[in-house]
């Protein structure tokens, strides 16, 4: 394989090659060294999205426009694609229609968020649904984007406006000449940047990527950065050795077969959000509510369980499905079932030089239920107080079997073995007989408290959300149970 | 009312313009002071903050600091030239802390480096020693310690005891009311740049007066040698009237003391730790009402916390007390304010000021009323409102434009509240795990600063020879439209478009002296100065016009960009142009004081407002009742702006203020360990408002009517009031808890977290 030295993007129709230093960020690239100060730092941890940018890439061989949080994205993950900001939208004194927009609509009262949705919302002028866009999808869209001053009503009437026309813009215009430079770019070569005690890589291949690993086993494996970003910029860590997951070929696909969906790790989380809301609308309602846009596109799947968090959401709804996990070491891989992964606080099932590979998900069979709930002080873009994921087999109206794991109930993402117990031949016409089994999940779950919920708290929604989830399996429409995430409007769009 | 004079049909004001920003806004142009290009050698401020709440300073070791990469200095409190403080009234606020530390986060030293990642990466590796005291953390500890910042202050009316007793139902009550981070995007900001003796701070600041002068002490400059100048805020709400002045002091120190420019811009985690919020409190009160649910006494305690310092903890609490009544006369009331010190934060200015604190006690209160009697909250509510014979405050100010019955019974019509009300029993009574709950509750807020001489704006005005005109004044811009609404006012006022007036950077070299762009009062003091200065100017030019072209002075008419004259009319630039020739002054001051008010503190009575601004709300809700998570399904607003000067801008600070209070009522909480350390200093666990907290189902309307008193164009103020039309909201929650068990009052604390309205649902469930 070739090798590379440097970074590579676009800005306005040139390369620029970055060399290092491997921890800056795009946004400090951006502010200190273009000295271009349109794009804002309103917390420099992906939580407010004033430092949106969108990256313009070839994906599948279409060109797409991907809104990310420049402030936690380390400029080397911008190689290959095309940076815009807002500075690059105007033509001249011709404001772009989402700009305009924003304008006509006083979407902006003191504006230091405002450069940050008019990159959200040029990226939703970009999506493949701008055509049928109501106001709970431009909602979505800007979850990841904070406005203290305007309540956001001008915001999203300007991005339903704006998204009204035919989308041609100068961008739409040029996205073949785009496509051209962006393909000049992609040079299959093996990146590194810096030298042997600092560096930025990006291998090609999961070989050079298992060859890399192996010789550098202290380096830092990034796949978005969403959760490595933090350690940069908030707790000031020095990472000298970053391997970017982001150019490892055959590391981002996804095989979809009648029984399983396997996701390489570095799939993104917004890649992998409609494959797993069609294992299960619950499942996909997780990710819609999973971070924000910005977050979800930089994001992988092999990140949100490599890192181990307890209040990852993605790992109970993937071992309550019956999750296998592959990791890679060299040349060799092993499988376990995800949750044996997780060993304790901090620590997981993963030996030096080892990196996840991919994760498996069988989907659903037809006398098999699922149903998960994430339950936060703030429905977007909020870490989960406590998340449940329940699969449910069913024998006629009783319960065969079950397998359910939580999120923010221990110190890892954990199986309730006990309550899974207690649960199997339940009658689900017979809620009066439920109290015990649904008892059996304080024995399961000691959980702590924290700014996000008490001990006696999230025991208790652990409790209700059980109970919730036997009653919907039994036949209750979630238009009973439920103030979001309705499942039959999920069903009938 | 007296009637409304206006000798010419108006163009410019009381319509919708755009932010005078929008377009550099959208397009990133909009210059921030992060953003202004450094001058050469600019050096970067990091704060060190105390690891510990509480405790005498032993030993602070910066070696390691000191020769840390890129350091060029440290600073402490012993670098400090002359007053080390930077509060706004009392004296208590040290920039660097000496000899103690009150608490977690307070900045005990500064670092200076070539950059800011230099800067903060040598934070960490200094050693504080600290000889550690238990903290006092929450209102309930200081309460227990009897430890105040203040000395308690007290209204009364009536005979409270005796009504009280005298009363068919009594109650008693305790609410808490937690505290809110302003989370303005942007964080804490301030450039230093040194002059050769002087000093100029560009600094994201509500009040530049106010940093000057504490600059001028710490450095023991003259006033008049130092500047601070700003042109925008990315968003303020209260947090950079007092709270800014330590960044930019700090910066303004490093440039003095290496005679390099110095910026300071706080990490968002350091500005949440190290700067004050609202104040949380709490309300304990005691009710005497009749069959009707009419209100005889109210007697109330409200205790907040302060934090470590008095800052502006005397006014806050005092509007606390000034809005205990909320719309409702009281006919006897004790209305008693405990200020307690904590080893927090100093809590601040935060829109609304504490009044949204004190309507909080006083909404509870109604519900617990109908509650108890059976009756439909928003009836008692209505039959609670200032009226005939029921209109003296209980700081003896009559209530003389009282449009609170007009306005909540068309909010009542418009929202359709009897129908849905019934709508959603009938929901419940059918759902046994979401539960709806509606609640429609008015807003009075007294417009003025109550501390009565701030009450004063002032404006230059030049009209220069292309007859464009410069404007400024001492009203700061932090995206409330402050300075689009002034221009109107002057482009009015010269019959001239928008465009020709230039707005420029608020900066106390032009307009000395000013009051904090606070208290909703921006427009009301700077418009009427601003339009001062100009009327100056153009009584000059009328009486210019009226020699030149020898007409009488009732025939000159500005208009549409031209002066006209008799039959005749001549361009306004060509007008100046000539007027220059003529040798007339093309520049004025102006100055304006709120007249009529007589606040006498010591007495606690008299005029402390000039007006009040009334609005409404009528919120729906539904919550999980195993959950306790809360959508916010509609609400309706009606709004009291007076004679709006441009809709657009008031309706955005409506819908905006109305969201953020929201946020403060619901998602937004605060929560201290008992060390005294804020665990949510993040926008990670600090949650604000997104997008789909705003229901789609959104209608928002202005009450059409003027202002009685004689305001800029009869408008009235915006800013603060709309914030606790999302007490609403929070009401509406408790009605939806409510239904599960009618007739039970309901414990919801403030904010309504998930966790709270679980809290609640058991305790009426379990009853
Ligand atoms: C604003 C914001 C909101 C968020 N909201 C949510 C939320 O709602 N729910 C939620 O679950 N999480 C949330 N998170 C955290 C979430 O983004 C991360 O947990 C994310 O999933 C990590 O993925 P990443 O690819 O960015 O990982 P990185 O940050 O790149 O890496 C995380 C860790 O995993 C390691 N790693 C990454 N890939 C591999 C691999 N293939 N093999 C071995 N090790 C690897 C890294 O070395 C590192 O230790 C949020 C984060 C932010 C900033
Ligand atoms: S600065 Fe807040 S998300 Fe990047
Ligand atoms: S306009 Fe101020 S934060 Fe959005």
């Amino acid at each position: 394989m070739p090798m590379r030295r440097d970074i590579q993007f676009m800005r306005n129709g040139r390369v620029v090659h970055l060399d290092g230093p491997p921890m800056l960020t795009l946004l400090d690239y951006l502010r200190l060294h273009e000295h271009a100060t349109g794009t804002k730092e309103g917390c420099a941890e992906g939580d407010c999205g004033a430092c949106t940018v969108v990256l313009r890439r070839v994906s599948g061989g279409e060109i797409v426009y991907q809104p990310v949080n420049s402030c936690i994205l380390l400029a080397g993950q911008a190689d290959g694609a095309d940076v815009i900001t807002v500075e690059d939208l105007a033509e001249g004194s011709a404001l772009h229609p989402v700009q305009q927009a924003m304008v006509d609509k006083h979407g902006s009262q003191c504006g230091f968020c405002t450069p940050g949705f008019v990159m959200a919302l040029f990226g939703l002028y970009h999506a493949p649904h701008r055509a049928n866009l109501d106001r709970h999808a431009v909602n979505d869209w800007i979850a990841g984007n904070l406005c203290r001053c305007t309540g956001y009503r001008p915001i999203v009437d300007a991005a339903l406006a704006a998204c009204g026309d035919d989308g041609n813009d100068k961008f739409a215009k040029q996205d073949d000449a785009a496509a051209r430079a962006l393909a000049a770019l992609d040079d299959d070569a093996d990146v590194f940047a810096g030298t042997d005690q600092r560096f930025f890589a990006a291998p090609a291949s999961i070989a050079a990527l298992a060859t890399l690993y192996q010789q550098h086993p202290d380096a830092t494996l990034i796949g978005g950065a969403t959760d490595v970003g933090l350690w940069i910029t908030k707790q000031l860590r020095d990472l000298p050795k970053i391997i970017w997951l982001g150019r490892v070929k055959d590391l981002d696909g996804i095989a979809d077969t009648d029984a399983a969906i396997t996701f390489g790790a570095a799939v993104s989380q917004e890649a992998a959000r409609r494959h797993l809301a069609a294992i299960d609308p619950d499942a996909g309602e997780m990710m819609r509510r999973f971070a924000s846009l910005q977050v979800r596109n930089a994001g992988t799947i092999g990140g949100n369980i490599a890192n181990g968090s307890p209040i990852g959401d993605t790992p109970p709804v993937l071992i309550a499905l019956g999750a296998t996990l592959m990791l890679q070491a060299g040349n060799a891989t092993r499988t376990l079932p995800l949750e044996n992964f997780f060993i304790a606080y901090g620590k997981q099932d993963r030996a030096k030089g080892e990196f996840v590979h991919s994760v498996s998900v069988p989907k659903l069979k037809p006398n098999e239920r699922f149903r998960c709930y994430k339950v936060s002080k703030r429905f977007d873009q909020d870490i989960s107080a406590v998340l449940a994921a329940f699969k449910v087999t069913l024998d006629g109206n009783r319960i065969a079997d079950a397998r359910i794991a939580f999120g923010g109930m221990a110190g890892t993402p954990k199986r309730a073995a006990a309550t899974e117990a207690a649960l199997r031949g339940l009658d689900l016409g017979k809620p009066e007989t439920w109290d015990t089994a649904i008892a059996k999940l304080d024995s399961d779950y000691q959980p702590l408290t924290d700014q996000r919920g008490s001990s006696a708290y999230r025991s208790e929604v652990a409790r209700g959300l059980l109970r919730k989830a036997l009653i919907e399996i039994g036949g209750k429409p979630t238009q009973a149970t439920r103030v979001v995430g309705i499942r039959e409007a999920a069903n009938a769009s | 009312m007296p009637p409304e004079v206006v000798d010419v049909p108006l163009r410019i004001v009381r319509t919708s313009r755009r932010h005078d920003s929008a377009t550099r806004h959208v397009s990133g142009s909009a210059t921030y002071i992060d953003d202004m290009p450094e001058p050469h050698g600019t050096l970067h401020l990091a704060p060190g903050g105390a690891p510990v709440a509480r405790g005498k300073i032993k030993s602070v070791d910066l070696d390691a600091v000191r020769a840390a990469p890129g350091v060029v200095r440290v600073l402490t409190a012993a670098d400090i030239p002359g007053t080390n403080d930077v509060s706004p009234v009392v004296g208590d606020d040290p920039a660097l802390a000496d000899g103690e530390v009150q608490f977690h986060g307070q900045v005990v030293f500064a670092v200076v480096a070539e950059t800011r990642e230099a800067a903060r990466r040598a934070v960490k590796l200094a050693k504080i020693e600290i000889d550690a005291e238990t903290p006092l953390v929450t209102v309930d500890e200081a309460l227990s310690a009897d430890l105040n910042i203040l000395p308690e202050y007290r209204f009364t009316t009536g005979e409270v005891g005796a009504a009280l007793a005298a009363s068919p139902h009594r109650l008693d009550g305790t609410l808490r009311i937690g505290g809110q981070e302003h989370f303005y995007l942007e964080g804490q900001v301030a450039l230093a740049v040194p002059g050769e003796d002087e000093m100029l701070v560009y600094s994201s600041t509500q009040h530049p007066s106010e940093l000057q002068a504490l600059v001028a002490h710490m450095l023991k400059l003259p006033q008049a040698a130092v500047t601070v100048e700003v042109r925008r805020m990315g968003g303020a709400f209260g947090g950079k009237e007092s709270q800014a002045a330590q960044w930019g002091a700090l910066a303004a120190l490093a440039a003095r003391l290496t005679g390099r420019a110095c910026k300071m811009r706080l990490d968002r985690d350091d500005d949440m730790i190290m700067t004050g919020k609202r104040h949380d409190f709490r309300a304990d009160y005691q009710l005497g009402f009749d069959g009707e649910g009419r209100l005889n006494g109210y007697d109330v305690l409200l205790s907040s916390r302060c934090g470590y310092s008095a800052d502006l903890s005397q006014g806050i609490n005092d509007r606390a007390m000034f809005h205990a009544d909320n719309a409702y006369y009281l006919p006897a009331a004790n209305i008693l304010s405990k200020r307690m010190k904590t080893h927090t934060v100093s809590n601040t200015a935060f829109r609304g000021f504490g009044g949204p604190q004190g309507m909080m006690a006083i909404e509870r209160a109604m519900d617990d009323i109908a509650w108890t009697l059976g009756l439909d909250p928003l009836d008692v509510r209505i039959r609670n409102l200032y009226g005939d014979g029921r209109d003296m405050t209980p700081y003896g100010m009559r209530v003389t434009d009282n449009i609170s019955p007009e306005l909540i019974a068309g909010l009542e019509r418009s929202s359709d509240y009897r129908a849905r009300r019934k709508a959603i029993a009938a929901f419940n009574a059918d759902s046994p795990i979401i539960k709806r709950g509606i609640a429609l509750t008015p807003v009075k807020f007294g417009i003025s600063f109550t501390n009565t001489f701030l009450n004063q704006g002032g404006a230059l005005v030049h009209v220069y020879k292309d007859g464009t005109v410069h404007l400024n004044h001492g009203g700061t811009e932090m995206g409330q439209g402050l300075f689009v609404k002034i221009a109107q006012v002057v482009a009015e006022e010269f019959g001239i478009d928008l465009e020709h007036v230039k707005i420029t950077a608020t900066t106390t070299a032009k307009v000395p002296n000013t009051s904090p762009t606070a208290a909703s009062s921006g427009t009301d003091i700077n418009g009427m100065a601003a339009q001062s200065a100009a009327r100056i100017i153009k009584d000059r030019l009328t009486d210019f016009a009226a020699s030149f072209y020898n007409v009488p002075r009732e025939q000159v008419a500005f208009r549409e960009n031209k002066v006209f004259y008799g039959n005749h009319s001549v361009a306004f630039s060509e007008l100046i142009l000539r007027a220059h020739v003529g040798q007339v002054s093309l520049s004025s001051t102006g100055f304006y004081k709120t007249p009529d008010l007589t606040w006498d503190q010591a007495k606690a009575h008299g005029r402390p407002f000039y007006y009040f601004s009334y609005g409404a709300a009528c919120s729906e809700v539904m919550i999980d009742t195993l959950t306790g998570e809360m959508k916010v399904e509609r609400i309706d607003i009606l709004h009291d702006v007076g004679k709006s000067l441009n809709p657009a801008i008031d309706i955005g600070q409506i819908e905006g203020g109305f969201v953020q209070g929201m946020g403060w009522l619901t998602a937004e909480e605060l929560v201290y360990d008992a060390k005294g350390r804020l665990l949510t200093h993040a926008p990670s666990t600090y949650k604000i408002p997104t997008s789909s907290d705003v229901p789609a189902d959104f209608r928002v309307a202005l009450f059409d009517g003027a202002n009685r008193e004689a305001t800029i164009y009869r408008s009235k103020a915006v800013g603060e009031p709309p914030l606790m039309l999302a007490i609403s909201v929070f009401c509406a929650v408790a009605d939806a808890i409510h239904s599960l068990a009618p007739g039970r009052r309901v414990p919801l604390d403030a904010p309504a977290t998930p966790e709270s309205i679980l809290r609640a649902v058991k305790a009426v469930a379990q009853h």
